[in-house]
C-alpha cells in the first residue's frame, strides 16, 4: 500500500512543476504588462517599478528567481494590493476557503450518501421520487442563484442569518455560503449513491447477507455500503473542483475573505503574481485530492490493494 | 428437535401448501410457481428436480423471504408449524440464517468481496446469539474444519477472491451450519463447480446427513446428484409438482412420464454405449405462458386428447406416500 | 414502448419542455407587448416594485430601467450565447470523438489521454488565467465557454464510434473503396444521433450555466449587453432594497436550467437502454 502511495506521489510532483512552469511563461507571454491599466506613467517611474518587481531581467532569470522564492514559500508581491505579498494574502485567505470548502464537502457526503441510500431502499416510492427531484434541483440551479435567494429568505425576510460579511471565528456568517456550496455535490452524490446502491442490492452476495438473517442496517452498513461508494470515491476529485469553483462566487457574494475572492479580484485587476499564486495553490490542492482519492479507492476494494 | 403436533403426528420441518408465486410485469404476469404443495419432514433429505423455469428455486426463495420486491405470493408456507410466508423481515431474520438456511449455486459471487471469511462466518453467530466476536471466530474455525477446508486458520483471515470455487462453496455450507439449522436448503450446490469438486461436495453432504438430524432440501436439475443423497424426490414441471415419493421408488419405478424421461437422461456408466445422449424433445414451458390444458402434453409420449385439455391433478398413486399428477401413470 | 412514447409518459419531462418553450416564446415575443424598452430610464419610477404602474410588470432597477424588458433581453442573450457556444463545442466534440473512435490505436489513446487530463482541471481557472493574460474579450468568452461541453460529447461519440465501427456495413463501405473521411461523415455520424441528442440536451444547460457564472463574476458578456448572469449580479447587490431585481432574473435562469436538465434526463431515460 505504501509503495503504491509513493509511486502516485512521485507522479504528481512533476505535474505540479509543469503547471507552475506553464503558468509562469504564459503570463510572461501575455500582451501588455501589469501596469498598463494605470494612468500613463512617466518612463523613469515605470522603469523603477519594473526593476523593483524584477521585470527588467531576462525571462529565464525571472523564472529562476520565482522558483527559488517559491521554494521558500514566497509567492512574490501582489501587483495590486501594494501593501501585501501574495504569501500574506494566501495566509489570510486560505484558512477561510479551506474551512468552508471542507465543511461543504463533509456535508455533501454526510447528507448525500444517506439520502441516496434511502432512495434506493424505497425504490420507486413517492419518497424516492421526491428525493431525486430535489437532487435535480440541486444540480441544475447554480450556487450564485441559490446563495442570494437563501440570503433573501433567511437573511432579509426571516432575519435568522446574516446575508454577507464575516467576522473571525463567526459561524453564523458561514452557514448560508456553506449550504449554497454543498448543494450541487450533495445532489450528485445522492443520485450516484442511489444508482450504485440499487445495483449492489441486486448482487448475489447481498442475497446471501439477507439469507443469513442479518438485520437490514447490518446488510447495508457492513456489506453494501463499501462497494456502493466506489463511484462516489471517483467523484471526490471533481467534487472538490466543483466546490473550488463554487467558492469563487460564494465568497464574492458573501464577502468572505477567502482566496477565491482574491482570485476573482486578481483576474479583474490583472494582478499577475496573485493569480499565479492562487492557481498554484488550487492545482496543488487538486493534485493532493487526486492522491487521497486513489488511497480511498484502494481501501474500499481490497482487490486493488493486492494489485489484481 | 422433532416437534409433535397435538394429533401426535410429527410436524414437518417445512410444509408448503398451494403456493403460488407471480411476478406482474407490464408485458404480462410471470407465473413462477403454480399451486405447489410439498412437505419436508425433520431429518429427511428431499431432492427437488426439474428443468430451469420449473419453479423449484422460487418455492424456497419464497420460503426464505428472498423474492424480488415485485413478487406476489399466495398459499401457505409453514416452518416447524409456524406460517412464514409474507412475514416481515424482522421476524424472518430470527430463523433465517440460523434455523432455516440456504446455500446458493454460485459460490464465486455469493460472498462479500471486501470482508474477510472469518468476519462473514462470525457475523452469523454474533447476530443470532449473544456470542462475542472472539468466540464466534473460534466457532467459525471449527466449522471450517467440519466442512474440511484445508488450513482453516489461514482461510479465516483471507478474502473470498483468494479461495477457489470449491472452497468458497464449503465456506457457504459452513455458514449455513453454524447455528445448527433444522432445515438446510441447497440450491444447485454443485452446478457451478468442476466434476471432481462436485463429488467432494456431495460427499460432504453425505457426511452431514450422517452426523446430524438436520433436514436437507437438495434442488437440482441433475437427477444424478440427487440420487445418492435423497430419501424422497419431488419432481416439478411448469411451476407445479408432478410427482413425489420415496427416492428408491422413483428411481426404479417412476410413474410420471416426465420423470421417466428425466431418468433416461442420466448417463449410466454401466449401460451400453449410446451414439447420442438421450434428451427430452421440445422445450420447457415459459413461466409467462398461460396454461392451456396440461403444459407437458405436447412433449409427452403418452399424452392423448384428454391431456391437452384437462390438466391432471396430483393424487396418491399407486399407494400412499407416492403422488403423481398424470392421467396415464406408467404402471396403469 | 417506443422512445417517443416513453418520453411522452414522463410527465416531468413533458412539463419541462412546455415551460422551456413558453420561456423562449416569451423572450422572443414579449417585447412586442411591452411598452418599455431596455434602455429607457424612467426617472419617475426608480427601483419601483413590480406592479402595474407605468406598465413595469416586473418593476424597475436602480436606474429606472424596466426589469421585464431587461430580463427578457437577458434571456435572449443567455440563450443565444449558450446555443451558439453549444453548437461549436458539440461540433468539435463530435468530430474529435468520431475521429478518435474511428482511427483507433495509438492516436485514439493519445486523444483520450488529452481529454482525461483536461477533464480533471476546473475550467474556471483556465478562464481566469486567460482573462488575466488577454483581458476580457468576446472571442475569449466563446472559446472558453465552448471548451466546457466538448469533453463529454467527445467521449460518448468515441464510444459509440468504436462499437459502430465493428459493424458490418462499415466493412462493406471500406470494401467498396470509400475513403476514411467519407465513411466518418456519411456512415458513422448519422448513427450517433441518439446519444448525441441526449447529451446535447444536457450540455446546453451546462454551457448556459457557465456563461452566467462568468457574467456574474464580471468576466463574461460585456456592456451594453447583459445576460441573466449579469442581471443576477446586479440584483444580488440590491437585495435588501429591491429584491425583485434579483428574484426575477434569478427565477428565469433557475427555471430554464432546471427544465433543461429534467428534459435531458427524460430524453436519456427514453432513448437509452440503461435503467434509472
Amino acid at each position: 500500500m505504501t509503495r503504491y502511495f509513493f509511486k502516485r506521489l512521485a507522479g504528481a510532483i512533476p505535474t505540479l512543476f509543469i503547471i507552475i512552469t506553464a503558468a509562469f511563461f504564459l503570463i510572461r507571454a501575455a500582451p501588455g504588462g501589469p501596469f498598463d491599466q494605470e494612468q500613463a506613467l512617466p518612463p523613469e517611474i515605470l522603469a523603477n517599478l519594473q526593476s523593483a518587481y524584477g521585470l527588467d531581467l531576462p525571462v529565464w532569470a525571472q523564472y529562476g528567481r520565482y522558483l527559488r522564492a517559491l521554494a521558500h514559500g514566497d509567492f512574490g508581491p501582489s501587483f495590486k494590493y501594494k501593501d501585501f505579498t501574495v504569501t500574506e494574502l494566501i495566509e489570510q485567505g486560505f484558512p477561510v476557503t479551506l474551512q468552508i470548502g471542507t465543511v461543504a464537502l463533509m456535508l455533501a457526503l454526510a447528507f448525500g450518501i444517506p439520502l441516496g441510500t434511502f432512495a434506493a431502499l424505497h425504490h420507486n416510492s413517492a419518497a424516492d421520487y421526491a428525493a431525486m427531484s430535489l437532487a435535480v434541483v440541486g444540480i441544475a440551479i447554480p450556487s450564485f442563484v441559490v446563495l442570494p435567494f437563501l440570503g433573501l429568505f433567511f437573511g432579509i425576510y426571516l432575519h435568522w442569518l446574516p446575508v454577507a460579511g464575516w467576522e473571525p471565528g463567526s459561524i453564523r456568517h458561514l452557514v448560508l455560503p456553506v449550504i449554497a456550496l454543498c448543494l450541487p455535490p450533495l445532489s450528485i452524490i445522492a443520485r450516484m449513491t442511489r444508482g450504485s446502491m440499487l445495483e449492489i442490492l441486486r448482487t448475489h452476495f447481498i442475497r446471501t447477507a439477507f439469507a443469513k438473517g442479518l438485520a437490514l442496517h447490518v446488510v447495508i452498513l457492513r456489506h453494501a455500503l463499501r462497494p456502493a461508494l466506489l463511484p462516489v470515491a471517483g467523484y471526490l476529485a471533481p467534487a472538490v473542483a466543483s466546490i473550488m469553483t463554487g467558492s469563487l462566487v460564494v465568497e464574492s457574494i458573501a464577502g468572505l475573505p477567502g482566496i477565491g475572492r482574491y482570485l476573482v479580484q486578481g483576474a479583474l485587476n490583472r494582478d499577475y503574481t496573485l493569480v499565479m499564486g492562487m492557481v498554484i495553490i488550487y492545482s496543488a490542492l487538486l493534485i493532493a485530492m487526486g492522491l487521497v482519492v486513489d488511497l480511498i479507492y484502494a481501501w474500499l476494494d481490497p482487490r486493488i490493494r493486492f494489485g489484481r | 428437535m422433532l416437534l409433535m403436533s397435538r394429533s401426535g403426528r410429527l410436524t414437518p420441518a417445512l410444509a408448503v401448501e398451494k403456493l403460488g408465486v407471480q411476478f406482474p410485469q407490464p408485458t404480462g404476469t410471470i407465473f413462477a410457481v403454480r399451486e405447489a404443495s410439498l412437505s419436508v419432514q425433520a431429518a429427511e433429505c428431499v431432492g427437488i428436480v426439474g428443468e430451469s423455469g420449473s419453479g423449484k428455486t422460487q418455492i424456497f426463495m419464497a420460503a426464505m423471504g428472498l423474492l424480488a420486491a415485485a413478487a406476489r405470493t399466495d398459499g401457505s408456507v409453514r416452518f416447524e408449524g409456524r406460517e412464514i410466508l409474507g412475514s416481515p423481515p424482522a421476524e424472518l431474520n430470527r430463523i433465517r440464517g440460523s434455523k432455516l438456511t440456504m446455500v446458493f449455486q454460485d459460490p464465486m459471487t455469493s460472498l462479500t468481496p471486501h470482508l474477510r471469511i472469518g468476519t462473514q462466518l462470525a457475523e452469523v453467530l454474533v447476530s443470532h446469539s449473544q456470542m462475542s466476536w472472539h468466540d464466534a471466530e473460534r466457532a467459525a474455525l471449527r466449522i471450517l474444519e467440519r466442512v474440511r477446508v484445508p488450513e482453516p486458520r489461514r482461510r479465516l483471515r483471507q478474502y473470498p477472491h483468494e479461495l477457489s470455487g470449491g472452497m468458497r462453496q464449503r465456506v457457504m455450507i459452513g455458514m449455513s451450519l453454524l447455528c445448527e439449522p433444522s432445515l438446510l436448503i441447497a440450491d444447485e450446490p454443485t452446478t457451478a463447480l468442476d466434476m471432481t469438486v462436485q463429488a467432494h461436495i456431495i460427499d460432504l453432504f453425505r457426511a452431514m446427513r450422517e452426523e446430524s438430524r438436520m433436514a436437507i432440501v437438495l434442488i437440482s436439475h441433475d437427477l444424478g446428484v440427487v440420487a445418492g443423497l435423497a430419501d424422497r424426490i419431488i419432481v416439478m414441471y411448469g411451476g407445479r409438482v408432478v410427482e413425489s415419493g420415496r427416492a428408491r421408488h422413483i428411481l426404479q419405478r417412476a410413474e410420471h412420464p416426465y420423470t421417466a424421461e428425466l431418468l433416461k437422461c442420466v448417463p449410466d456408466l454401466k449401460g451400453p454405449r449410446l451414439d447420442r445422449m438421450p434428451s427430452l424433445a421440445g422445450q420447457a414451458p415459459s413461466p409467462s405462458s398461460i396454461e392451456r390444458g396440461w403444459a407437458f402434453a405436447p412433449r409427452c409420449p403418452r399424452a392423448d386428447a384428454r391431456c391437452r385439455v384437462e390438466r391432471p391433478l396430483l393424487r396418491e398413486f399407486p399407494a400412499a406416500a407416492h403422488q403423481v399428477a398424470c392421467h396415464f401413470p406408467l404402471s396403469s | 414502448m417506443s422512445a417517443v412514447q416513453r418520453l411522452r409518459s414522463n410527465i416531468g419531462a413533458v412539463c419541462a419542455l412546455a415551460i422551456i418553450v413558453a420561456l423562449i416564446s416569451l423572450a422572443l415575443v414579449g417585447p412586442l407587448f411591452n411598452p418599455n424598452n431596455i434602455e429607457s430610464l424612467d426617472w419617475a419610477h426608480v427601483a419601483a416594485e413590480p406592479g402595474l404602474i407605468g406598465a413595469h410588470w416586473f418593476g424597475t432597477d436602480r436606474l429606472g430601467r424596466d426589469l421585464f424588458a431587461r430580463t427578457l433581453e437577458g434571456t435572449r442573450v443567455s440563450l443565444a450565447v449558450g446555443l451558439a457556444a453549444s453548437a461549436i463545442s458539440l461540433g468539435v466534440g463530435i468530430i474529435y470523438g468520431a475521429v478518435a473512435g474511428y482511427v483507433g490505436g495509438r492516436t485514439d489513446h493519445l486523444m483520450m489521454r488529452f481529454i482525461e487530463v483536461l477533464s480533471g482541471l476546473p475550467l474556471i481557472f483556465f478562464v481566469i488565467f486567460l482573462t488575466v493574460i488577454f483581458g476580457r474579450s468576446q472571442y475569449l468568452l466563446f472559446l472558453t465557454i465552448g471548451a466546457v461541453g466538448w469533453l463529454t460529447m467527445a467521449r460518448i461519440v468515441r464510444g459509440q464510434t468504436l462499437s459502430i465501427r465493428q459493424r458490418e456495413f462499415i466493412e462493406a463501405a471500406v470494401a467498396s473503396g470509400a475513403g476514411s473521411a467519407r465513411i466518418i461523415f456519411k456512415h458513422v455520424i448519422p448513427n450517433l444521433l441518439g446519444p448525441v441528442i441526449v447529451y446535447a440536451t444536457l450540455t446546453v444547460p451546462q454551457i448556459i450555466l457557465f456563461e452566467s457564472f462568468l457574467s456574474f463574476l464580471g468576466l463574461g458578456v460585456q456592456e451594453p449587453h447583459s445576460s441573466l448572469g449579469t442581471l443576477i449580479a446586479e440584483g444580488a447587490g440590491e437585495m435588501e432594497a429591491a429584491p425583485w431585481i434579483l428574484v426575477v432574473p434569478g427565477s428565469f435562469l433557475a427555471l430554464l436550467l432546471l427544465c433543461m436538465n429534467i428534459l435531458g434526463d427524460g430524453l436519456r431515460d427514453a432513448l437509452d437502454v440503461k435503467e434509472r
